[in-house]
């Protein structure tokens, strides 16, 4: 675990064809400076893991505008505010894998979590389950699916300690915690970073062992 | 007379019972909190992450880091608590949410949902939570306009469009009548400027009275 003194410095590294998790639901937990960072930087070819598919013109948008993108995987993509993914979607310039919302979540939480693959109710019987092998369980039918794992995750939280440690403020929470154990580097970007002790251990969300890289923005 | 939205809302609202787990899904959905009586002790879920969700706040009381799951600001209310998101729908699919109101395109007579794609070739998909709540809220209940702007019925023998969902919608709240989807087929349970039988004229779906 480093703390960093730049964004720059945090996102050093990161290679192309990487999978990045990109943490925020709209920009509400977005890392929008360790995405600018990642502009900086240059890698491309990434595939992208996130809720959305960009807002506005910053942060993931900005990073799919540039080109660096040649994935998207991602529940929502279309938005009001979705003209820079929706574009090259069109121009097929981007692809799309299409994830409903919670089986995102849980894909990661796999990865995370050691687990191989499991069998979720979510998505039976639709488009998004074609293909996949699906399993009757006491009546019920599931359809199984794999884990989604990073190579990096780039997330915002609220504070960290000098270890690590993040707690996050209200619903910027989101896709965070489980991004921050499913990916081989974990990089934080925070307001503050806080003498480790300070946290109160009772109230962290994110313990220090998912975590590789801090900065304060 | 038909029903104006807030009253399709007021409608839902009445049938959401006391001291419920509720999420009311974007766009009109919305509207149902506003019909909710004081002291229902309803409490609202949003899948980004917020239990106890409490309405709109003021322009100065804005606070980016607290949305809803159309990504408007919101409030939490005393006996709020946040939580991230695997956990969220971890709520939904393990059966702990009372109710989930939804917006459809159609609605099938065996309770099948579509609302979230047309299917169009030049459209871009998008799901968000709507195929978690619809299999994992314990009563779903939808809320749409009984016809579409070319008179069709999205109360339909079997979806045409993509489905979310399969089996899953208990009840339909509509601008001219409500629904229950049981196993036995569509009850009528109220209609609102219109009769039973035009309904029944008018829907390729098999009615029943309540």
């Amino acid at each position: 675990m480093r703390v960093c003194d730049t964004a720059a410095e945090a996102v050093d590294g990161i290679e192309d064809g990487s999978t990045v998790l990109v943490g925020g639901f709209g920009m509400a937990g977005m890392p929008v400076q360790l995405i600018d960072a990642l502009i900086d930087q240059g890698a491309t070819d990434l595939t992208v893991v996130s809720n959305n598919a960009g807002n506005g013109d910053t942060g993931l948008a900005a990073l799919l505008a540039k080109g660096r993108v040649r994935k998207v995987v991602c529940s929502f993509p279309r938005q009001a505010d979705s003209w820079v993914f929706d574009g090259l979607y069109r121009d097929g310039k981007v692809e799309l894998e299409l994830v409903p919302q919670g089986n995102l979540a849980e894909r990661m939480r796999a990865a995370g979590a050691g687990i191989g693959a499991f069998f979720s109710p979510t998505g039976v019987g639709t488009p998004l389950a074609e293909g996949k092998e699906t399993r009757e369980i006491d009546g019920r039918t599931y359809v199984l699916e794999l884990p989604i794992k990073g190579d990096v995750a780039l997330i915002g939280a609220h504070l960290a300690d000098r270890m690590g440690n993040l707690v996050y403020r209200k619903t910027a929470r989101n896709f965070g915690p489980v991004m921050a154990t499913a990916a081989t580097t974990t990089i934080v970007q925070v307001r503050e970073v806080v003498e480790t002790g300070e946290l109160d251990p009772e109230a962290i969300v994110t313990p220090s062992i998912y975590v590789d890289r801090v900065v304060a923005v | 007379m038909s029903l104006s939205k807030d009253e399709m809302a007021a409608a839902v609202a009445r049938d959401i019972p006391a001291g419920a787990y509720v999420n009311l899904g974007i766009g009109q959905p919305t509207l149902v909190a506003d019909h909710l009586p004081d002291g229902s002790g309803v409490v609202l879920h949003t899948e980004n992450g917020l239990l106890n969700m409490g309405p709109r706040p003021s322009d100065e009381e804005v606070d980016p880091d607290l949305t809803n799951a159309g990504k408007q600001p919101v409030t939490e209310l005393p006996g709020s608590s946040y939580f991230d998101s695997a956990t969220s729908f971890a709520m939904m699919r393990g059966g702990h949410l009372d109710v989930c109101v939804l917006g459809a395109f159609q609605v099938s007579a065996g309770g099948d949902i579509a609302n979230w794609h047309t299917g169009a070739p030049d459209a871009i998909p998008a799901v968000g939570g709507a195929m978690d709540l619809a299999i994992g809220a314990k009563s779903v209940f939808v809320m749409m306009t009984l016809f579409a702007k070319d008179g069709s019925s999205k109360l339909v023998p079997s979806c045409t469009y993509p489905l979310t969902g399969v089996g899953c919608v208990d009840r339909v709240y509509t601008d001219v009548a409500t629904f229950e989807i049981t196993p036995d087929g569509v009850v009528v349970l109220d209609t609102f400027g219109t009769s039973y039988d035009e309904l029944a004229e008018r829907l390729d779906v098999p009615l029943s009275r309540a």
